[in-house]
């Protein structure tokens, strides 16, 4: 891969929740071109996260404007990218606060797509071992997509060793630059005025469409025609919803339904 | 509409669970396994939540009533799904779906 397809690939996991069936390491690592060093101090940290940077910045500055647009203010949008930390959960709960989903299916899905945090965590957990109970639990809290994979990436460069000064340096300036762009985004999306008038209420659609074309292409577990099916099969599902299910469950029971019809048709045709 | 109360309950719900996510495995310092199943059904949630959540936009419905077709979000989506495949990228994607909603609009009044 080429650096730009690396960072190509650094910016797709922030928002796309990429799950891994098996070898985390494997699919994670990319070939040469990484900048990465054996140094586990604080400044290697600082040079290597800056190219993850960027990625953080585009889309808290989409997140902070998506947000505004539908409707909550600056503090709300602040306080979600400070409490929940986590790319496309965010615009997930920000779309089902607007179409009023309850509180709690709201929460599940979140844990839902959050859920391959504990597989990364898994991946992850065995290298600070040694490290006290307090520096595991920071650098769990502050786990990203892209501090994983910059994480497994290093590995290969260190001898299989992982420090917390470097490990939490990348964690927290990742941390940092995600809820001051978002911060910025919303203040940015206030000055836009009616949403409605000027099409910005669709923000939100578009992120889920920008969404879901990066998924199905960062997703190398699944076959791409596997997935634009479960797309197709997500329509049929969504439509023939709405005949018997509340407007405010409509989602999560979509998910369900189709994350199991995912794996039936996975299993019969593929 | 959501309360300030309901929404800020949401938000620390929401950090809980995802905290709880991210922290278990550290905690736990080991390597446990989850049921292969289950991992394989989680990694269908992020395709079928956004397609649910793109195509719940094209109608409005209530239980025993035909539901009804949104044509202004459809039509948006479709110049959105283009660019999204051209472009690759986010805000490219969310800047051509808000400008083709603006057109939409405009043009069926």
């Amino acid at each position: 891969m080429s650096v730009e397809e690396n960072l190509q690939f650094m910016y797709n996991k922030k928002h796309l929740s990429v799950f891994c069936i098996k070898g985390l390491e494997d699919v994670y690592f990319m070939e040469g071109g990484t900048g990465l060093t054996e140094n586990l101090d604080v400044r290697s940290a600082v040079k290597e996260t800056l190219p993850t940077i960027f990625g953080y910045i585009g889309i808290g500055l989409a997140f902070g404007m998506v947000g505004k647009a539908a409707g909550f203010s600056t503090g709300v949008i602040f306080l979600m990218s400070a409490v929940i930390y986590a790319g496309s959960a965010q615009f997930v709960t920000v779309g089902m606060l607007a179409s009023q989903s309850p509180v709690l299916s709201i929460i599940f899905s979140t844990f839902l797509i959050n859920s391959r945090m504990i597989l990364m965590g898994m991946a992850l957990a065995p290298y600070f071992k040694k490290e006290s109970m307090f520096r595991n639990m920071v650098t769990g809290t502050l786990l990203t997509d892209e501090s994983f994979v910059l994480g497994m990436n290093k590995l290969q460069y260190t001898d299989h060793r992982l420090s917390f000064s470097w490990f939490h340096t990348v964690n927290f300036l990742s941390y940092a630059t995600w809820v001051l762009s978002s911060a910025a985004g919303a203040v940015i999306g206030g000055f836009w005025g009616d949403p409605r008038s000027a099409g910005l209420d669709f923000a939100v659609t578009a992120m889920f469409i920008g969404l879901l074309y990066l998924q199905v292409m960062s997703d190398r577990s699944k076959a791409p025609c596997l997935q634009y099916l479960l797309v197709g099969m997500t329509l049929i599902l969504t439509y023939t919803g709405m005949f018997f299910v509340p407007p405010g469950l409509l989602v999560l029971y979509v998910t369900l339904t189709g994350c199991g019809i995912g794996m039936v048709m996975r299993r019969v045709f593929f | 509409m959501y309360s300030f109360e309901d929404v800020l309950l949401t938000i620390a719900g929401c950090g809980l669970v995802t905290w709880l996510s991210r922290t278990a495995p550290f905690f736990l310092l080991k390597k446990l396994s989850l049921p292969k199943a289950a991992v394989e059904y989680i990694s269908f949630v992020p395709v079928v939540i956004l397609s649910a959540l793109w195509f719940s936009s094209w109608f409005h419905g209530e239980p025993g009533h035909l539901p009804e077709p949104d044509i202004e979000n459809m039509a948006a989506s479709l110049p959105a799904a283009v660019s999204a495949v051209l472009s690759k990228n986010l805000l490219v994607t969310v800047i051509t779906g808000i400008v083709s909603m603006a057109v939409v609009r405009w043009v069926l009044g």
